[in-house]
């Protein structure tokens, strides 16, 4: 099989994921496109192990790894937006602007005791 | 006639004579990518988590038809097995609208797409002006079946195998005490948040634990 396949499949998706993650306003999409990344890399590392033909198999084994720390964070990023979302209200990425400089107060800010 | 044929072969096989597994996984890859733009285009939240599978397996496909078998079944296991059902609960949890919400896209947009078009040109055309004359030999014993993937895991990769099961058990401690209730009866919904999760994020540790 040729090796541009598998790269170029592996390279539209990560920037297909690449588009949801800047384009996405809900946090859950935000890291399903962050999942849609993870694949493509891994689609690479396993196309190129299987060319090398490297006998450690470095690439299938990052691979598990990678899937594994995938699983990780998606378990974490999910405890964090439920997070923000119960003591925000909202898990829209575009409204919490607590750290950003220059503009209009958060208009959640207007109702602490929800941010308490 | 053999020096036709010799130089033939020192071409290898060309783009106009693909092969069964080539023309497979162009399909198989037109559906990914296809499921792929609908999951991050997609108005309805649901919709996109279940576009995401379809995107996931086919994914999985390709490992198959890369001969990579083990992690072709990892990824369904896990992927398809619990992080989707993971995004799912998420969704659930932080009450996303069923139907149509017409903010799911933020206002930058458009230049997301255009910083996502420039990255495509350019790792497109790096990659096929890299790769033009590289071919996969798919022949011979497979690559990843489990025999081979469990003999190198645990005969070279065994410590950073045991480093991602502390990690794994870290990042299931985080999530635990991230989706606690802090006191107790201020939030009363907040119960069945911080258990679904937990009860969810376990799911990864268990799939690990049958490799």
């Amino acid at each position: 099989m040729h090796l541009a396949y598998p790269a170029v499949l592996a390279a539209l998706l990560f920037c297909t994921g690449l588009y949801g993650v800047l384009a996405r306003r809900n946090a859950i999409l935000v890291l399903m496109s962050v999942e849609l990344m993870l694949n493509a890399v891994n689609l690479n590392l396993v196309a190129f192990d299987v060319w090398l033909r490297d006998t450690l198999h470095a690439g299938q084994a990052l691979t598990l790894f990678t899937i594994a720390i995938a699983a990780a964070e998606i378990g974490i990023g999910l405890a964090i937006v439920l997070m923000v979302y119960r003591n925000r209200g909202t898990s829209d990425v575009d409204r919490l602007r607590d750290t950003a400089e220059g503009h209009e107060p958060d208009q959640n800010a207007a109702r602490p005791e929800v941010a308490a | 006639m053999l020096t036709a044929h010799l130089a033939a072969a020192a071409q290898g096989p060309g783009f106009l004579s693909p092969t069964g597994v080539e023309i497979a996984f162009v399909l198989v890859g037109l559906a990914t990518l296809g499921a792929a733009v609908i999951t991050v285009n997609t108005k309805q939240l649901v919709h996109a988590a279940l576009w995401l599978v379809v995107a996931l397996g086919g994914i999985a496909v390709e490992y198959l038809l890369l001969t990579a078998e083990f992690i072709a079944w990892v990824q369904v296991l896990i992927y398809l097995g619990s992080v989707v059902v993971l995004l799912l609960f998420g969704l659930m949890l932080t009450k996303a609208p069923i139907g149509r919400s017409p903010d799911a896209d933020s206002n930058n947009r458009w230049v997301a797409l255009g910083v996502a078009s420039v990255a495509a040109a350019a790792l497109v055309w790096v990659v096929v002006d890299a790769f033009r004359t590289t071919w996969i030999d798919l022949d011979g014993p497979a690559q990843g079946s489990t025999k081979v993937s469990g003999e190198i895991l645990f005969q070279h990769w065994v410590l950073p195998f045991e480093a991602l099961s502390v990690l794994l058990l870290a990042a299931l401690i985080g999530a635990i005490v991230l989706s606690r209730k802090d006191d107790a009866p201020t939030a009363d919904g907040a119960a069945p948040a911080g258990q679904a999760a937990t009860a969810a994020t376990a799911a990864p540790d268990e799939s690990k634990g049958q490799r």
